[in-house]
């Protein structure tokens, strides 16, 4: 069992929740994941470490409710514990210094995103960095990105807070600027992603995007997570979830997604009997 | 002497139109008398062919004679002394190729059900515990610590055959629960859980401490663990990482890879979705692609899930069929059909991305290959349709790289498998041994067994010549 000594809500049906997992904790390393299952009935799902505690013994995540399971897990508390926390898994975020990264977190992608600006910034690039999300209501981070970034750029798709417009715009300004960008680095929903990368191909800069398909075991046993890039199968639990932004097949990408569209339904279904019951 | 008698006898069973609904065990099990008619049979060779025939050496006529003079929990010590998983080796041993195939009455066609009287001693074990002396009275702790990677079948032997000599180990499981392939892979109605969480429950009283959600290799690594105080590393880890085909359209929603599929269905409980929340996708036409155990398990599954018609279908024909007999035909009664010299060419999508149909071609046999079979060769022209909405892909596993791929100086083949001495299942490194699927490639649960106890008596000799 895993307890969760703190939560936090950072936006509607935005959660953190930080968890007590020394081991996971003292292996982290910015871009990696975990697998968490809530309790004996609940399916595996992946999340992405938003931060880590080595000397408390603790690992972030930041989560939306976004299906059956993460509504299931905004119902927890701080004291509560989740049956199964297994990490860390995945690739770590590639970092050296490359000399200017441009950052891109889009809605809950600002969680891990983080992580990651601290490491490029800790390996002596100049960081840039850009949030956003639909509303001022939606954003969370702000400051802790700052933290990490030389500079930072905040969106809202309807402009009540920073800049109105999506991220791509002013990561379309900064390549066009003629100030020189090593690589970029995007996390974010599916379309974010892709259109980041669509952005920064034409100015031939390396875009890493985080994938996060559906999984199951999350150590490469069972081929769930497949995704294809450069026209090859790729495991993202294993190969990724870092890929070439450039390489990746967005269609099957966003197919897969939906796998379970139906049976998710029906189960969300059930999920909001039992919390209209409590 | 008593006049040989060949009439093998059945095992009572599920009805077939009966069982393909449900996930309860499908074999029922001998009732006493059964099982002493059947034990009757063995004529007790003095030259033991079926004790040469078992992989780990079991001593068979001695528990068979114990069976039928009544005393069965003598029958449970023999069977014991060299299998310490019988209640699951009783189950899912290909017997037929093993044991059975060398029993002098098989000369006739009568062989001597011995999975089925193993398992009939192994149950009565389980339900009989009180009556049994089964106090293991372990030795002095060695004071030597020993690291299992993986709690499969050669992990789960290889642990209580260390703990019984005093060795303090710990175990190591990537997954939510121990057990390896016979918890995530073998489904319930051919390998009951319980039986699994019995024999696992047996290796905790011995004093092995498991560790669930571990993963060696991203916690600690295997030359961390030697540096942290382990004395000795056994690696159980299987093969685990499934093989797709890499033909057109693979990654298409409703194709899963066999491990994926029976992962859902088993581990993950998906047949009770949505009171469990991993869901698996239903199907009317489910395709099972390969011939082995794990596509028979496929298909059955699929079957009880609620699938009009489920096919098999095998590139060779049915006397090349690498599944064991009896789940072959277990498969076959139960309404699976069965295609063979058929082989996917690419798999069609519907708008949503969604596998609709499947290209196939017929296939011939020719000259034998390498493994011996006879190679299956495309019949050109021959391309044809089926209509599926779920296919699922069991065309075997290789061992997953992280081990070999975080651990220094550990010897691989091309296949990805760990190198060791056979016999003892060292292998190049230092304090490291390994045995089971991640030596062998997909094999069997007793031949794993087998290796985890080869490996164990190899450890302790290593130990204790250490001081
Ligand atoms: C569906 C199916 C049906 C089968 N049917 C039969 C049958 O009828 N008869 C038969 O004899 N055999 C059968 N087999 C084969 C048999 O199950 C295997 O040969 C046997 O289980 C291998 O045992 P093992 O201990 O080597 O590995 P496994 O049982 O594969 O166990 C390995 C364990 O190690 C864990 N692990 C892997 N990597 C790590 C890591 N880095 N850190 C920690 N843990 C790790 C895995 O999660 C797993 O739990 C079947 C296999 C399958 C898949
Ligand atoms: S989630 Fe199972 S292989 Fe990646």
């Amino acid at each position: 069992m895993y307890k969760i000594v703190e939560r936090q809500d950072l936006a509607p049906n935005v959660h953190l929740f930080k968890i007590n997992a020394p081991e996971v904790a003292k292996k982290a390393q910015p871009g990696q994941f975990v697998i968490v299952r809530i309790d004996e009935k609940g399916e595996r799902i992946p999340l992405t470490f938003a931060d880590w505690d080595t000397k408390a013994g603790t690992v972030t995540i930041v989560f939306a409710e976004a299906g059956a399971t993460t509504c299931r897990l905004a119902t927890l508390n701080a004291g509560d514990s989740i049956e199964n926390f297994v990490g860390p898994l995945g690739v770590p975020t590639h970092t050296e210094k490359f000399g200017t990264v441009v950052c891109v977190g889009g809605g809950i992608g600002v969680a891990p995103i983080t992580p990651i600006a601290r490491g490029l910034k800790q390996a002596g690039n100049k960081v840039i960095s850009i949030m956003g999300s639909r509303n001022k209501d939606l954003l969370f981070w702000e400051k802790n990105l700052r933290a990490c970034s030389d500079e930072l750029t905040v969106c809202t798709d309807d402009g009540t807070y920073g800049r109105k417009g999506l991220v791509t715009e002013p990561l379309k300004e900064l390549l066009a600027s003629g100030q020189k960008i090593d690589r970029v680095i995007a996390i974010g929903p599916i379309p974010m992603m892709k259109f980041c990368a669509l952005t920064t191909q034409p100015f031939g800069v390396k875009t890493i995007v985080s994938l996060n398909p559906l999984m199951v075991d999350g150590t490469g046993m069972c081929g769930c997570c497949r995704v294809s890039v450069d026209n090859a199968t790729k495991f993202a639990c294993v190969d990724g979830p870092d890929f070439d932004g450039h390489k990746v097949d967005w269609n099957l990408m966003a197919t897969r997604a939906k796998g379970y569209a139906t049976e998710e339904k029906s189960a969300m279904a059930k999920s909001q009997c039992q919390c209209h019951s409590k | 002497m008593a006049k040989i008698d060949l009439n093998r006898l059945e095992m009572p069973r599920q009805e077939p139109a009966e069982r393909a609904k449900n996930f309860k065990e499908v074999a029922l099990g001998f009732s006493p008398e059964q099982a002493k008619q059947e034990a009757n049979r063995c004529i007790q060779c003095k030259k033991r062919n079926c004790t040469v025939g078992c992989p780990v050496s079991v001593d068979i006529p001695e528990f068979i004679k114990a069976l039928r003079e009544d005393n069965l929990p003598e029958a449970v010590k023999a069977l014991k002394n060299k299998n310490s998983l019988p209640g699951v080796c009783g189950r899912v041993c290909p017997q037929e190729s093993q044991c059975e195939a060398v029993c002098t009455l098989n000369k006739q066609g009568g062989a001597i059900g011995i999975g089925r009287l193993e398992r009939y001693v192994a149950d009565w074990e389980r339900d009989n515990k009180a009556r049994m002396d089964n106090k293991v009275t372990l030795p002095p702790p060695s004071g030597k610590k020993v690291a299992i990677v993986g709690t499969g079948p050669a992990g789960l032997t290889a642990a209580a055959d260390l703990a019984k000599l005093g060795h303090s180990v710990t175990m190591f499981e990537a997954l939510h629960v121990a057990g390896g392939v016979l918890m995530y892979g073998i489904p319930e109605f051919r390998l009951p859980k319980a039986i699994v969480q019995n024999e696992v429950d047996f290796v905790k009283s011995l004093g092995v401490e498991i560790k669930l959600d571990s993963i060696v290799g991203k916690l600690d690594t295997v030359d961390e663990l030697l540096s942290n105080g382990y004395d000795a590393v056994f690696l159980g880890t299987g093969a685990g990482l499934p093989m797709f085909s890499n033909i057109p359209g693979e990654n298409l929603n409703g194709i899963y890879s066999a491990n994926e599929f029976l992962t859902r269905v088993n581990l993950m409980k998906a047949y009770q979705f949505p009171a469990y929340d991993t869901p698996v996708k239903v199907g009317k036409n489910v395709a099972v692609i390969g011939g082995g155990n794990v596509a028979m398990d496929s298909a059955r599954c699929a079957l009880r899930l609620g699938a009009e018609k489920v096919y098999i279908v095998y590139r060779r024909s049915k006397d090349e069929l690498p599944a064991r007999r009896e789940e072959a035909e277990n498969a076959e009664e139960e309404g699976i059909i069965f295609k063979y010299l058929t082989n996917p060419k690419s798999y069609i999508g519907n708008e949503q991305g969604s596998v609709k149909a499947m290209e196939c071609y017929e296939m011939a046999l020719g000259e034998p290959d390498a493994s011996g079979r006879r190679r299956p060769i495309v019949k050109p022209g021959s391309e044809f349709m089926m209509e599926v909405d779920v296919v699922i892909v069991a065309l075997g596993t290789t061992p997953n790289p992280l081990i070999a791929a975080t651990t220094q100086g550990l010897q691989t083949t091309s296949h990805g498998t760990v190198v060791t001495d056979e016999i003892n299942g060292q292998t190049q490194k230092k304090q490291v041994w390994a045995g089971g699927d991640i030596v062998t490639g997909s094999a069997t649960v007793i031949s794993a067994m087998g290796a985890g106890k080869r490996a164990a008596a190899d450890i302790d000799r290593y130990l204790k010549s250490q001081g």
